[in-house]
């Protein structure tokens, strides 16, 4: 029953994705040029509504649909790996125009290229695990 | 009901996407979709060569079943949505790409340059794929997530990390599009 709806949870999000055009590298260029409200109307109204949202599940305890506790875990504190990381994702999201969610929107789309780019984000992953102890965090 | 078929509003885009992340935090779990590509690592055999993949993947099938979802909603979305996708954006972005060689701008969902099937036989247009999706999956593991997990979860929650990570997504873009874009497709 719960794989039901967390596939139902991913078809909402995939249609959102490519419907969005969050999934167009088109958009991704655009968003980097500053030449269109869209992008940042999308993130900025998803970002209004998600900070409201976790404060009101946080200040009155909200339980889960299975009546558990939610959970919200701070991430550890660190300036480098966030910004490094974060750099260095940001330059593969403006060449490659897809970030992991609208990867796999693609592929259903038809976009056969873009196993290519998935492919590759899993070696990168897989070359990050290898020297993460040798990077700073 | 014409709307669904026309691109979505962000003011439609932005609350779905709340929506998305306000569904799995109800289902107690968190959204994020660069924890996956870790996952698919795991899966690959990647704990026998570091430790950081040593771990029980049964315990993320769920966030493999949102991508599964994630694929099955963007080839309805395709479709079904969809009678054309292509990406109305800004005259003026349409006349910066084609300087820059890309002739399908305005017209498709994706640049045919570079995802057309046949843009694979294209050495550099491969390259293009393999070092953006390289540096997409270092940079989100290194960063702790990507988009969903500190873009849209991290500053949801107000957290400092989250915020730092988006700040390096934009100085990344950014030195992307505006100083690497001129020299790589000029």
């Amino acid at each position: 029953m719960r794989t039901v709806v967390y596939l139902f949870i991913g078809i909402l999000f995939g249609i959102t994705m490519f419907k969005s055009e969050a999934a167009s590298w088109f958009r991704i260029y655009e968003m980097f040029k500053f030449d269109a409200f869209h992008m940042y109307g999308i993130i900025g109204s998803a970002l209004v509504i998600g900070v409201i949202t976790i404060q009101l599940i946080k200040k009155f305890n909200i339980k889960s649909f299975y009546g558990e506790t939610i959970h919200f875990y701070p991430k550890t504190r660190s300036v480098s790996r966030y910004l490094i990381g974060g750099i260095i994702f940001g330059l593969g999201w403006a060449l490659a125009g897809a970030c992991p969610g609208p990867m796999f929107t693609l592929i259903g789309a038809g976009f056969v290229p873009i196993l290519v780019v998935i492919a590759a984000a899993i070696l990168g992953t897989f070359l990050y695990g290898i020297l993460k102890d040798k990077l700073p965090h | 009901m014409n709307w669904i078929y026309s691109p979505w509003p962000w003011y439609v885009s932005g609350p779905m996407i709340a929506f998305v992340m306000f569904l799995l935090l109800m289902v107690g779990k968190n959204f994020g979709m660069s924890s996956n590509l870790r996952t698919m690592c795991t899966i690959c055999g990647a704990g026998t060569k570091a430790d950081f993949f040593k771990l029980d993947w049964r315990a993320q099938k769920w966030n493999l079943t949102v991508v599964i979802g994630a694929i099955i909603g963007g080839f309805i979305a395709a479709n079904f949505m969809t009678p054309d996708a292509a990406v109305a954006i800004t005259p003026e972005t349409i006349s910066d790409l084609q300087d820059l060689g890309f002739n399908s701008a305005g017209k498709a969902y994706l640049p045919t340059e570079l995802f057309e099937t046949s843009a694979l036989l294209d050495f550099k247009s491969l390259a293009i794929l393999i070092i953006g999706g390289l540096l997409v999956g270092f940079g989100a593991r290194y960063a702790g997530g990507c988009t969903s997990g500190h873009a849209i979860s991290g500053l949801s929650d107000l957290q400092l990390p989250s915020l730092i990570a988006v700040v390096g997504f934009f100085i990344g873009g950014l030195v992307m599009i505006h100083l690497l874009y001129p020299l790589i497709f000029a």
